[in-house]
């Protein structure tokens, strides 16, 4: 165990993984907390309510398709939504920096606003709080959201089998390129801009008319390949993709070729997997391919029988083994 | 991105394939004994196994890495250099993000940063110079690593700086040249090549008539290559092709991109701001004008000669293999410390800190059926 934090800890890969398990849940696992799933069900009388939390420190503030305020919404509620809830309230909190101009933290609560707004939840709770110049980066902001998960729905990990299919509803790595692309002033056109959406509308739609999907999960940092190496481990199965099969923007092909980087580990903000029994998949990727934030929605893998593999058919025919991100994805020297 | 999506084409790559598969059986019958493929740099070993041609062709062939990754070929000690030049006060080092892991002797860059060094990572050497013009304070130095696919923009960096004037940038050249490495790797005749696979990034700014002494000199086929799937099978196809007519030829299987004579202007301004030197490369030794150092005249701008940070010192020996699967003596899992004590989060060698160094690669891809 590194005896100091870096920044490959805050990656979403194995890091970050190895820091949960040995230093948070060692002093505070529970039973709520076990699953670590995109958010905390919960039983309440009467109900079960669907909770979660996440920070957001995305650096530029604002890029193609988004801000840190929109994000800082979207985030919250996908992480609800996959989870099977309708997401009602949001708590945000703002850390800032002495020196961020007004009008730019005007702008991101505006954005926040309407965020909300499209998302149909609200803010009901906040806090402010101000740090000095240089220990700050401008802003940071953190989201806690609640959401009511209707009773019929059972969704998670343990309903997984082999057999299922693997569903996305559009390309993967926009969101990853556009935010990398902005930061770092790469001067490359690609035109591509990040994903951020609200999923709850879309999931709404599916799970009225196929309740017995089986989990969904959205794509955040770590990508694609990640969040089904996670699953695949936790369900104690083997998940097979087919890279034809997966959706990627050509402008981000392009520009992934030129960095060496690779789709299926950049993040997302505005895309989600669900697992589903073969059977429900033809209605599932009807509802889908409808919506707007399903346009591009394609059967990407299976299930199988195994002990947590991911693995990659290529456009070949070759197999390539999927494995947790190692550390921060770097663009290529040469 | 119809080009790439033409040459990335599943039924033509299948299709090819198959003939590269027959002509790979007739070409191992006819010789008798295994035939050994070298991948001279990282970006191709990455894409034969992110591709799958790795898994579609391993039971045929030997394909092997070789020395192309120039993270990977950075001495331990030239990184303690930059180690060294990192404790200085007041100096801002600029590099590569794949450089930052990189064990030294005695340290990383990664450690120096967590312990307060400034060092910051840009894509170009261009956004370097542009830093240390908005922040005179700071003495800027460029980390070059890199063939002659980067060694270019380092110099066109050092033009820059001149152009404005500016007096607290330079450059730390630990840049190497591919043609001399492979000489060395061939006159020393320790590992047999049949054929080698030539990067096409580096063809492009030397041009394919640099790499002319393989077939020339040595009669070993060589193939410039692209790296999308075709690219690859059409180099690996003329490889074959060329070891069984017995009529050894450097081909260049990416004419779209390179040239006979290469990019003349890249060419210039690397003639203009650097000369060859012999330095060190880790497996091999120092190897004669293998090397860019810069030219005296522009002294100022060599961080060598500007900062008093001494001279690269050996390093210990350590059971790190990097040197060995540099030069295609191994594969990755010949080496004791692969997946075990050395793996891409507790790297003990730099095959394994860079994204296209064989360990790394090999690691991601292919350690399920190594282990």
């Amino acid at each position: 165990m590194h005896p100091e934090i870096m920044l490959a800890h805050g990656a979403g890969g194995q890091l970050t993984r190895q820091l949960v398990d040995d230093i948070f849940l060692k002093y505070f696992n529970n039973e709520a907390l076990k699953p670590l799933a995109d958010a905390a069900v919960l039983d309440f009388p009467g109900c079960r309510l669907a909770f979660t939390t996440d920070s957001f420190v995305v650096r530029p503030l604002f890029f193609p398709g988004g801000d840190i305020g929109k994000l800082a919404v979207c985030g919250t509620v996908n992480d609800l939504a996959v989870s099977g809830a309708r997401p009602l309230f949001l708590t945000v909190s703002f850390i800032i920096e002495v020196g961020m101009p007004l009008n730019l933290l005007e702008q991101i609560a505006r954005s926040l606003g309407e965020s909300c707004r499209d998302a149909g939840v609200k803010v009901a709770a906040g806090d402010t709080k101000v740090v000095e110049k240089g220990h700050g980066d401008l802003v940071f902001i953190n989201t806690a959201g609640i959401g009511i998960i209707p009773e019929e729905l059972d969704l998670g990990q343990h309903r997984i089998t082999p057999g299922d299919v693997i569903i996305i509803n559009g390309p993967v790595g926009n969101h990853g390129l556009a935010v990398l692309l902005e930061r770092e002033n790469l001067g490359l056109e690609t035109g591509v801009s990040s994903d951020c959406a609200p999923l709850n509308g879309i999931i709404a739609k599916i799970l009225r008319e196929v309740p017995n999907v089986k989990m969904m999960r959205d794509l955040t940092r770590g990508g694609l390949a990640t969040a089904v190496k996670e699953i695949a481990l936790g369900a104690g199965v083997d998940i097979w993709l087919e890279e034809a099969s997966i959706p990627v923007d050509d402008a981000v092909r392009g520009a992934v070729e030129i960095l060496g980087l690779d789709p299926l580990y950049m993040a997302n903000e505005g895309k989600f997997i669900i697992f589903a029994a073969p059977e429900e998949a033809p209605r599932v990727l009807k509802i889908m391919a409808n919506e707007p934030l399903g346009v591009r929605t394609a059967i990407i893998g299976r299930v199988a029988e195994g002990k947590g593999n991911v693995l990659l058919k290529t456009m070949l025919g070759g197999t390539k083994v999927l494995d947790l991100l190692a550390g921060d994805p770097l663009p290529r020297i040469c | 991105m119809k080009v790439l999506e033409r040459y990335n084409d599943p039924d033509l790559g299948k299709r090819m394939l198959s003939r590269v598969r027959s002509l790979a059986l007739e070409t191992v019958n006819r010789l008798g004994r295994p035939v050994m493929l070298m991948e001279v740099c990282g970006t191709h070993t990455a894409a034969i196994s992110s591709s799958g041609i790795r898994e579609l062709l391993g039971d045929l062939l030997e394909l092997r890495s070789g020395p192309g990754c120039p993270v990977c070929v950075t001495s331990a000690g030239d990184i303690e250099m930059a180690v060294n030049l990192a404790r200085l006060p007041g100096i801002t080092i600029a590099t590569f993000g794949d450089m930052l892991r990189v064990p030294g002797i005695s340290s990383s860059l990664e450690k120096e940063r967590a312990r307060g060094a400034n060092i910051k990572i840009f894509y170009s050497p261009g956004d370097a110079v542009d830093y240390a013009g908005c922040h005179p304070d700071r003495e800027v130095v460029f980390l070059g690593v890199g063939f002659e696919t980067t060694a270019p923009l380092a110099a066109l960096s050092v033009e820059d700086a001149r152009k404005a004037g500016l007096k607290n940038y330079s450059v730390l050249s630990l840049h190497k040249t591919v043609p001399p490495v492979l000489n060395s790797l061939l006159a020393a005749g320790e590992v047999r090549v049949d054929g080698f696979i030539l990067p096409g990034h580096v063809g492009a700014v030397t041009g394919s008539r640099a790499f002319e002494f393989i077939a020339g000199k040595y009669g070993v086929p060589a193939a410039v290559a692209g790296f999308a799937t075709l690219d690859i099978l059409a180099a690996v196809h003329t490889l074959l092709q060329a070891i069984l007519d017995g009529e050894p030829r450097t081909v260049n299987c990416y004419p779209r991109v390179v040239k006979e004579h290469g990019n003349r202007q890249a060419q210039n301004i690397m003639a203009k701001y650097f000369a060859p030197a012999d330095v060190h490369w880790r497996g091999f030794g120092k190897i004669a004008e293998s090397g860019l150092r810069i030219k005296k005249e522009y002294c100022d701008y060599d961080a060598s000669f500007k900062h008093d940070i001494g001279v690269s010192p050996p390093a210990p020996k350590n059971p790190c293999r990097c040197g060995d699967l540099l030069k295609g003596k191994i594969y990755p899992g010949d080496c004791g410390l692969f997946a075990r004590s050395c793996t891409p989060a507790t790297p003990e060698g730099p095959c394994m800190v860079s994204s296209e160094g064989a360990c790394a690669v090999y690691y991601r891809c292919h350690r399920a059926e190594m282990m």
